[in-house]
């Protein structure tokens, strides 16, 4: 059976805890999971609904577990709650609502998040505070819900609306628009009105009162106080890591002009300074003819060698390049993360960073 | 010009815009314009360009909407247009003397082609070049591909430096600009569209004082950045390399004359082209409703210099002169990304120190996935942002049917990759190679929000 089932009706898996699947209260929460044919509990408002919203469905089966046995034995409970699922071949499935309830959050979450990349559509309700909510949004459709059960009628109405979309095949492009909790990417689309009418609206909103709304709100950022300077350098490990895009020529890692996706470490072992023949730039942000002409001027070996001898410090034998150009920030912390650990591991003490 | 002399008088210089559409283009033995036909004598077009020692070869090709064409690496493109001020060329300062220091530009008027554009092409100068696709899902991104195009395809000598490159290229195409206008334009021609902008007048103007605005509405000014960072990431304004300008009024129809041109190969999604700087909406939208539905108070144009002091300096001017403007609000755009995220944020703040309310027109670099944070800088009073898309979306570009340039530069191009190229012929690209994509002007309709 697939698509439809008999008589033309949707097919949906529900689950539940076993507060709301009637198993019990806290003292049943090391329930393990069992399932029962039919609606349960909250199930039957949401067949209700459906009903009201003319789509034909029936809960063929309502699988219900412990909140506890489930946050203590995730990977089992999986293990035997998505196979019991896939059985029934739902059309959609529906988690909760959860309110703020954590532990059953995080199942509902959980299973949604896992049922959605085997071609089964899952969709959860919570509060915003549930933890479920932080840890599941960007992989589930998450209805943004009341805290407490007396929201259950609304909650189960806004799942029952983004539930009829998703049984009839329409693609959710912009889940906030749905009810849900955003996902936190950011996704290009089509505006009615081009940016610069945009602007004007935005600009005489804002003169006018103190209620706007930005396209993109500024994210805190993460600001790097300097180290204190090291007075004597003799017989420390110094290493130059650089985002100016020097690397051997012909670019070996084919590091991107744009918005790199890695970095190169490269040997500077018998190297007294770079040389045209041997190095290059692969940056795409500036104007690299006098990088080319002379890496040293991006990445200055020539004048680490003469200072090697002067003040006594040890030239790390290897470098670290990337493009710093239209890189994404996530892209630059994890090089950066990584890059520091080979760092330390090779006994380097201080680090010379160029940039363009 | 009865117009010209009765504004000569007046205090607000205006600017009578006359627009001939374009419905077609063509070769023909002669070039002008014939029943909105455009009509191109390649060979004549070809010898002038030429006369550049520079240039070893140029190639003229005509490309059509919803042709299954792609244009690449675009360079520059450009409307051409014929200024009709005596002793006030199009192009000022660039293809004739004028010192915008020494005159103020006058009132009078100019003509323009609609529908119809220059693009440069050749090889590949920066990295920073782009793709227009004139059919397509590409096509849906880029105002650039309802245009039709002729397209110079510009081959410099051997041993030609970049910057040198660089400038033959961007010549060639205001030469060609300003040829087609000269042979197509210089009848009167009936029957099109056309307006007036009046243009605020600065304090210190003579006749400031006569010029009355009406009360109550809300005083905009706009601050204009210019990517300035220099080796071929320069922008002209009448012919002054803006990043050794300081910040400085400008009469905001100036743009209609070409009086800012392009010298970039800076990314192509969020570079101003020519045309860009020509059809600046802002300026055109703000003139437009002006004493209607808010006074414009003036524009104020700026750079996006390389080092710290620079950028500190040019900030702090700008917003002084913004603030001489007494405004409720200014519309803050920037060119280029990165970098420029830092000129950006000093001017909101700087500005709004003023107790000036700022809006900020940015693209954005989120990731590929969009799970990035899509600025390089920020400030709390960077609170009212107009997106105009995230530029490292990847989007495919199926085959098209003709390439005019080279696409195996594509690969290398800021937003390509060395694995861009798909086994059906596709291209896997960042929305960045494509020229204009997410021009923070406010020209297109692409933006990005969280899903």
């Amino acid at each position: 059976m697939s698509g439809t089932s008999r008589n033309k009706q949707y097919r949906i898996v529900h689950y539940l805890n076993q507060f709301f699947g009637g198993v019990g209260g806290e003292e049943q929460a090391n329930c393990e999971p069992r399932t029962i044919q039919g609606s349960k509990g909250p199930g039957r408002l949401f067949e209700k609904f459906f009903r009201e919203q003319n789509v034909p469905v029936e809960i063929v089966a309502t699988v219900i577990c412990g909140d506890s046995y489930f946050a203590e034995n995730q990977e089992k409970g999986l293990g035997e709650i998505l196979p019991e699922i896939q059985g029934y071949s739902p059309d959609l499935v529906i988690a909760g609502p959860a309110f703020n309830a954590g532990r059953y959050g995080m199942a509902c979450g959980a299973i949604c998040s896992s049922l959605n990349p085997l071609g089964i559509p899952a969709i959860t309700a919570m509060y915003k505070e549930n933890p479920g909510v932080d840890q599941y949004r960007k992989t589930a459709l998450i209805v943004e819900c009341a805290d407490i059960v007396t929201g259950m009628e609304d909650a189960v109405q806004k799942m029952v609306r983004l539930g009829k979309k998703v049984l009839q095949g329409e693609k959710i492009e912009f889940p906030k628009a749905e009810g849900c909790f955003e996902q936190g990417l950011r996704k290009n689309y089509f505006h009615a009105e081009p940016a610069y009418q945009r602007a004007i609206a935005l600009l005489l909103q804002k003169i006018g009162s103190d209620s706007f709304e930005t396209e993109y709100p500024i994210p805190f950022f993460d600001r790097v106080d300097p180290q204190a300077a090291i007075g004597d350098l003799k017989g420390l490990t110094i290493a130059l890591v650089t985002s100016g895009g020097i690397v051997p020529t012909g670019n070996p890692d084919h590091i991107e002009s744009s918005n790199a996706s890695k970095y190169g470490r490269y040997s500077l072992e018998g190297l007294e300074k770079l040389e045209t023949k041997t190095h290059q730039s692969a940056h795409g942000g500036y104007d690299n003819t006098y990088a080319n002409h002379d890496p040293n001027r991006v990445l200055p070996i020539d004048m680490m060698r003469e200072l090697e001898k002067e003040l006594g410090f040890k030239q790390h034998e290897w470098y670290y390049a990337t493009v710093g150009n239209g890189t994404s920030v996530d892209s630059a912390q994890k090089f950066a993360k990584e890059i520091a650990v080979e760092l330390i591991r090779d006994g380097v003490q201080a680090v010379i960073l160029t940039s363009t | 010009m009865s117009i010209a002399k009765h504004h000569a008088l007046a205090p607000h210089i205006t600017h009578h815009w006359k627009k001939i559409t374009v419905s077609d283009l063509d070769f023909a033995p002669a070039t002008g314009l014939e029943n909105g036909k455009l009509l191109i004598h390649r060979d004549e077009l070809i010898s002038r360009l030429q006369s550049d020692p520079n240039i070893r070869n140029v190639k003229v090709d005509i490309v059509h909407p919803g042709e299954s064409v792609r244009i690449v690496p675009v360079k520059d493109v450009i409307e051409p247009r014929l200024s009709l001020i005596p002793g006030y060329q199009v192009f000022p300062g660039v293809l004739s003397g004028w010192d915008p220091d020494t005159n103020r530009i006058p009132s009078g008027e100019i003509v323009s082609v609609c529908g119809m554009v220059v693009t440069t092409v050749g090889s590949i100068v920066g990295f920073q070049e782009g793709v227009i696709d004139m059919s397509g899902p590409g096509a849906k991104y880029s105002l650039f591909s309802q245009k039709h195009h002729l397209v110079l395809d510009i081959t410099v000598q051997e041993g030609i430096g970049r910057h040198d490159h660089e400038k033959t290229a961007r010549m060639a195409g205001f030469k060609a600009a300003d040829y087609i206008a000269r042979h197509a334009l210089n009848k009167p021609l009936a029957g099109n569209a056309h307006e007036t902008l009046i243009n605020p007048v600065y304090p210190g103007s003579p006749g400031r004082q006569g010029s009355a605005e009406p009360k109550g509405l809300p005083r905009i000014a706009y601050l204009y950045m210019l990517q300035t960072q220099g080796l071929l990431h320069d922008t002209y304004y009448c012919g002054i390399d803006a990043k050794k300008m300081l910040p400085r009024f400008m009469v905001p129809s100036e743009v209609l004359f070409g009086a800012i041109v392009s010298g970039n190969c800076v990314s192509a999604c969020d570079k101003n082209t020519t045309y860009h700087h020509q059809n600046n909406p802002i300026v055109l939208e703000l003139l437009r409703r002006d004493k209607t539905d808010w006074n414009f108070v003036g524009c104020v144009l700026t750079n996006e210099n390389v080092t710290l002091g620079e950028k500190q300096q040019s900030s702090t001017l700008a917003a002084g002169l913004i603030a001489s403007l007494i405004p409720d609000g200014v519309i803050i755009s920037k060119e280029g990304f990165g970098n420029p995220d830092a000129d950006l944020m000093m001017n909101c703040s700087k500005i709004e120190a003023h107790g000036i309310k700022t809006v900020l027109l940015t693209d954005e670099f989120a990731g590929q996935a969009g799970a990035s944070q899509s600025l390089v800088d920020g400030h709390p009073d960077a609170n009212a942002i107009v997106s105009t898309g995230n530029a490292n979306e990847v989007i495919v570009l199926p085959p098209l049917k003709k390439i005019v340039g080279d696409d195996r530069v594509i690969t290398k191009m800021a937003g390509g990759s060395s694995k861009c190229r798909l086994p059906d012929g596709s291209i896997a690209v960042e929305l960045q190679v494509l020229i204009g994509s997410t021009n923070q002007l406010g020209f297109e309709r692409t933006s990005a929000r969280f899903i």
